[in-house]
């Protein structure tokens, strides 16, 4: 038995390095200064989905993510690690989604993929923690979803077994495919890069990178049909334009506020012994401890 | 109609904390909108419900009871709410930002077509002017949520769409109930015109329920720890003082996310939100996800060696140091001067 996997992955600005000069002087944010990485929680999702292709000969993997033209390397990385193949959607009208909108623009590109066994995402994109895209792409579809995966157990006669973490316990349950998983941080790690794949992959581009590369390899893609990552519009997977992006997102930010804290008046001490002690014995006294 | 609901999470025959503080801050919009509070309930055994919700001011509790509802899955908790929310036509549903509400709120926000905002901390009634348009909305849902890099907060508003979806997690909104003699109605209803059998696909074959093993919820004292502890071996420093002086250990998502300390202990905007008496933070530079679950405390005292941490604007105490040198210290006095 093979399967048709297809993995949800989006490139995040690493909020786990934000740095002193994340945030401008204006207050608003430095993108330039966060380095754009693979969505953690995806990459579990991508090892999961390894995992079946190992068990199940035939299977194969398709990334698929919504960015812009650089979240092309969402899917080289895929491929290095084991997918098969990768389509980026990427149109102006899907910026300013919200999870709706993006739901709305990736089940689309589903539709246009046709074929599918299971969709496989992370948990949730670390820069906006929501956990919403999975289960409303389900939705969309008309599949039901199994959240939180840390172990798919197998797969056999159409069903698939998963073991669920939930914030006070495990959960085993039984599905049946086509449906949604979205994959816990808590699952394994993802394989590294494999260098034979990097090898093979390493000039796969998009219509606009190649573009840009240089005319030297061009020829190189129609020798190398495998090295062409497909690009899509909002015509391209059929999508009406009023539910893309801005216009098809029901939540707006009304207002964004830099926070400024109430600063307390403080007292500042140097580590010395006495003043800790003094400290210490200070909220002995007040009851605070003790 | 047009009323406020919140979906009740019920585990054992026992509303979830969560759904008790959405309660209560639910009854306060309801007040401010002049509408009423209606509570959602589906599971198995319900009997014992009523008795739990009212008195945090329902007007109507919707119970929803057949074996099949319990334990939660997906499909058929949607397929109720979805159907009981086109008929009520609710301004706002909330949820709590659980394992569970974060499965079910985007489902039935996707087949609403209407907006959820996930982890609010803060919510809050207002009007909305939309200048292009020359349109005006009174009474919106404002949902707060610290957002995307640490020093902002966005006010979230859904001006077209009904219901205003939001999920809140566990201890942000306080817990109070009305009256213990608060008089609602119950409407049972016939669970199969809401769900159908093709709902039930997915068969929970074994469940493990644990008591979770960290009580830093209901601690006086908090000693919690960022990535400036340096390692695990640090960490258990902050154990050591825990131990010593009476308290739990917290700590930062981002010593969390370096393995530094397990993720029940983590503590803000995506962890719990705590309000002890004394809140020791030590090597946490203080990000707005990180404060949003610790402003609350009585007393905070910043152990960090950058005089300029932004923590420091908001403690009581202040000790420029390195948590190495300081806590040693700490657990030192205290061990000398009391038995
Ligand atoms: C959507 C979203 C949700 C989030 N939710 C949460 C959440 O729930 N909780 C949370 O905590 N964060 C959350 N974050 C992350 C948050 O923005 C910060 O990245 C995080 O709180 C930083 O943790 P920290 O203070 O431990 O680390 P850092 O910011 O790296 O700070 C380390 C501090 O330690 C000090 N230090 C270094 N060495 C020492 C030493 N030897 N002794 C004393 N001090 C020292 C440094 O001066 C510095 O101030 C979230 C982020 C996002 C985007
Ligand atoms: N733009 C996107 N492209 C591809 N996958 C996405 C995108 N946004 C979200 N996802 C998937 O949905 C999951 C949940 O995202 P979120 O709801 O933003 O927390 C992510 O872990 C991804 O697997």
């Amino acid at each position: 038995m093979s399967l048709k996997i297809i993995v949800l992955a989006k490139q995040v600005p690493d909020t786990r390095n934000v740095g002193k000069d994340a945030m401008k002087a204006d207050g608003t944010v430095n993108r330039a200064a966060l380095p754009a990485i693979f969505n953690p929680e995806d990459l579990n999702a991508l090892e999961q989905a390894l995992r079946l292709k190992d068990a199940y000969p035939g299977t194969t993997i398709t990334l698929l993510t919504m960015g812009p033209g650089r979240a092309a390397e969402i899917i080289r990385e895929g491929l290095y690690r084991g997918a098969d193949g990768g389509y980026l959607l990427t149109d102006r009208a899907f910026a300013g989604a919200d999870t709706l909108a993006t739901s709305y623009a990736i089940s689309m590109a589903i539709r246009q993929i046709k074929e599918y066994d299971l969709i496989i995402c992370g948990r949730q994109a670390i820069d906006g923690d929501t956990a919403q895209v999975g289960p409303q792409v389900a939705e969309k579809l008309g599949l039901t979803q199994i959240t939180y995966a840390e172990e798919i157990q197998k797969v056999e006669g159409g069903k698939i077994t998963i073991k669920r973490r939930l914030e006070r316990g495990v959960e085993v349950v039984e599905g049946k495919l086509p449906l949604v998983v979205t994959v816990n941080g808590s699952a394994p790690d993802c394989r590294p890069r494999n260098a034979k794949f990097v090898q093979q992959y390493k000039h796969a581009k998009t219509i606009t990178e190649k573009q840009e590369a240089d005319a030297d390899y061009l020829n190189l893609y129609d020798s190398r049909p495998y090295l062409n990552l497909t690009e899509w519009s909002v015509a391209d997977v059929d999508a009406d334009v009023k539910l893309c992006g801005l216009s098809g997102s029901p939540t707006k930010v009304k207002k964004i506020e830099n926070v400024i804290f109430q600063a307390k008046e403080n007292m500042t001490l140097e580590p010395t012994d006495e003043a800790i002690d003094t400290l210490m014995r200070e909220l002995i006294l007040n009851h605070t401890i003790g | 109609m047009n009323n406020l609901f919140v979906y009740c999470e019920i585990e054992d025959g026992q509303v979830a904390d969560v759904s008790l503080e959405l309660l209560t801050k639910g009854r306060g919009l309801a007040n401010t909108l002049g509408c009423k509070l209606e509570a959602v309930a589906a599971g198995h055994n319900l009997e014992g419900i009523g008795a739990q919700v009212f008195p945090y001011g329902v007007d109507a509790l919707h119970l929803f009871d057949d074996a099949r509802l319990a334990p939660y899955t997906s499909l058929p908790h949607t397929s109720v709410l979805v159907k009981l929310f086109e008929e009520e036509k609710p301004q706002i549903a909330l949820m709590g930002a659980t394992s569970i509400g974060r499965d079910l709120g985007p489902r039935v926000s996707s087949a609403l077509g209407s907006g959820l905002t996930a982890d609010c901390t803060s919510l809050e009634i207002g009007p909305h002017e939309e200048k292009k348009e020359n349109k005006v909305y009174e009474n919106l849902l404002y949902q707060i949520r610290p957002a995307f890099g640490g020093n902002i907060v966005a006010t979230i508003i859904n001006p077209e769409c009904r219901p205003q979806m939001a999920t809140v997690r566990e201890g942000v909104m306080k817990k109070e109930i009305v009256s213990a003699d608060y008089k609602g109605e119950v409407i049972r209803h016939e669970v199969n015109k809401y769900v159908s059998d093709t709902d039930f696909v997915v068969a929970v074959i074994d469940r493990q329920m644990e008591k979770s093993k960290t009580n830093i919820k209901g601690s006086p004292i908090i000693v919690a720890g960022g990535y400036g502890v340096g390692s695990k071996e640090n960490f258990q420093l902050l154990h050591d003082l825990a131990a010593t002086i009476g308290g739990e250990v917290g700590a930062s998502r981002a010593a969390v996310d370096a393995g530094y300390s397990e993720h029940e202990r983590q503590i803000g905007q995506t962890g719990v939100t705590v309000r002890p008496k004394l809140y020791i933070a030590c090597g946490i530079s203080g990000q707005i996800q990180h404060i949003a679950g610790m402003q609350e405390s009585s007393i905070i005292i910043s152990v960090n060696n950058d005089p300029n941490a932004p923590i420091n604007t908001i403690a009581d105490y202040v000790i420029t140091g390195t948590v190495e040198e300081v806590l040693p210290k700490m657990i030192k006095y205290y061990k000398k001067n009391t038995k």
